[in-house]
């Protein structure tokens, strides 16, 4: 029915989609310390020693370097890329008092003005942003595309 | 007997709760945007259901990365609103109905439905969202509500046809229960939306309308979809709608649409909403409410 007749090309279509990263069991694994870490800012107590020293409370989970540079950075594209999932990462985000418009425009290369006008006007258009492979054409990053 | 009366779709998007808890539910963004559930809030009014099948996800609340059940009812007594970074919602707590529920999980297992039960849990924005929207402010929730969860987080989810089946076997499990009561399910969630990188964002206002479409008459096309096509069309988050289907699995095989609001945007996202009744030969009236005339307006 609805279901996919073979795992590998079931999961081999999902890195066709331009500027996305779909959480599968791979990231899922990747990123379980990292998402952990973001899940224990629910709560209130964490949030303050993590406010107080945003390193040290990183010190105590087992991330990598690279996934502690990037928390620290906020950089949330480079956190998809290292296992992190957008709703654990909104506890990171949410603890900085942003709220997923903020957060979310800058994983798009937009000020955060132009993103709220965007979804304004209508949102991002799927034309184009369906496909890497359909999109092989001469104009550009595929990630940016199908921006208005 | 129970029996399901009423089926309701609505997205679940959090900052609605913040809007409503705020007050903010009349001002230019937002009043758009609630002024499509009026029509609900009279017509919940007037229903007055016993109890919600409420299909919802949790989103990184109750369930972190240590357990990712795919389907899981409720069966507690009762359920606090979830902390879930900036203090929980100031909205009443979920008062539950474990004999209905319990009822229902293990039809469910029989029916070869392997389900998680759940005693404990605070419920998220998935869950009291959809109940302001359509309760608006209240002391007490007017009914009592099974929370459905299903893993639409950490792939794969279940398909869109098993969600459709899992309604089909809610139906079965809520029409053998011996007491008198009026239940609905809610599906939750979507509509289009991406919350995450480049192309965060998405809208797909033709899609959505599509899958609007789909769910009234008797069609059963939606339950194909693949997931492929919800992440391509809909965003990464769109995948949400799936649980749309388990609602509508449990309308039986044709239903008639009361009411449908659809508005672009809430936040990152496309809202959608939707009322349907069974069309099983008992009419729209089926409930004594007079939804008929209400529909008719």
């Amino acid at each position: 029915m609805s279901g996919p007749k073979d795992i590998h090309s079931y999961l081999a279509e999902f890195e066709d989609i331009p500027g996305t990263r779909v959480f599968t069991a791979a990231r899922a694994r990747q990123g379980y310390h990292l998402n952990q870490f973001a899940m224990s800012l629910m709560k209130p107590e964490n949030r303050e020693r993590w406010k107080a020293d945003e390193k040290a409370y990183l010190e105590e989970w087992p991330l990598t370097d690279a996934q502690k540079a990037a928390v620290l950075a906020r950089d949330y594209n480079t956190l998809l890329d290292l296992g992190g999932n957008i709703y654990f990462l909104s506890k990171v985000f949410s603890t900085d008092g942003l709220s997923f418009v903020q957060a979310v425009s800058t994983m798009t290369g937009v000020s955060v003005e132009e993103y709220q006008a965007m979804m304004n006007a209508g949102g991002r258009s799927p034309e184009g942003a369906r496909s890497k492979k359909a999109n092989v054409a001469p104009q550009g990053s595929e990630d940016t595309k199908g921006a208005r | 007997m129970a029996r399901i009366t009423a089926g309701v779709a609505s997205s679940h998007v959090p900052l609605l709760g913040v809007a409503h808890d705020f007050g903010k539910d009349k001002d230019d963004y937002f009043g758009p945007i609630f002024a499509g559930y009026d029509w609900t809030r009279e017509w919940e009014k007037a229903e007055k259901p016993d109890v919600v099948v409420l299909v919802y996800n949790d989103h990184a609340s109750a369930f972190d990365m240590k357990i990712i059940p795919t389907f899981a009812i409720g069966c507690g007594e009762r359920y606090k609103p979830a902390d879930e970074g900036w203090g929980p919602r100031q909205v009443p707590d979920v008062i539950g109905h474990p004999d209905l529920a319990w009822h229902i999980a293990q039809s469910l297992i029989l029916d070869e439905f392997d389900m998680t039960i759940i005693n404990e849990m605070d419920v998220d924005h998935g869950l009291t969202v959809p109940l302001s929207m359509m309760f608006g402010a209240a002391e007490q929730w007017p009914c009592k509500v099974i929370p459905l969860a299903v893993n639409v987080v950490t792939y794969p989810p279940p398909s869109g046809n098993r969600c459709w089946a899992l309604g089909e076997a809610i139906a079965r499990a809520v029409a053998s229960f011996p007491e008198d009561l009026n239940v609905q399910v809610w599906g939750t969630g979507g509509m289009s939306h991406q919350l995450q990188g480049p192309r965060a964002g998405l809208i797909n206002k033709a899609w959505d309308n599509m899958f609007l479409d789909g769910l009234v008459g008797e069609s059963d096309h939606l339950r194909r979809i693949p997931h492929i096509e919800y992440l391509r069309e809909t965003g990464s988050e769109g995948i949400e709608m799936v649980m749309w289907l388990i609602m509508r699995g449990a309308m039986g095989k044709r239903t008639a649409a009361l009411h449908r609001h659809y508005h672009v945007p809430c936040s990152n996202t496309a809202i959608g909403h939707l009322v349907l009744r069974p069309d099983n030969g008992e009419g729209l009236d089926m409930t004594g409410s007079g939804a008929a005339a209400l529909a008719a307006e």
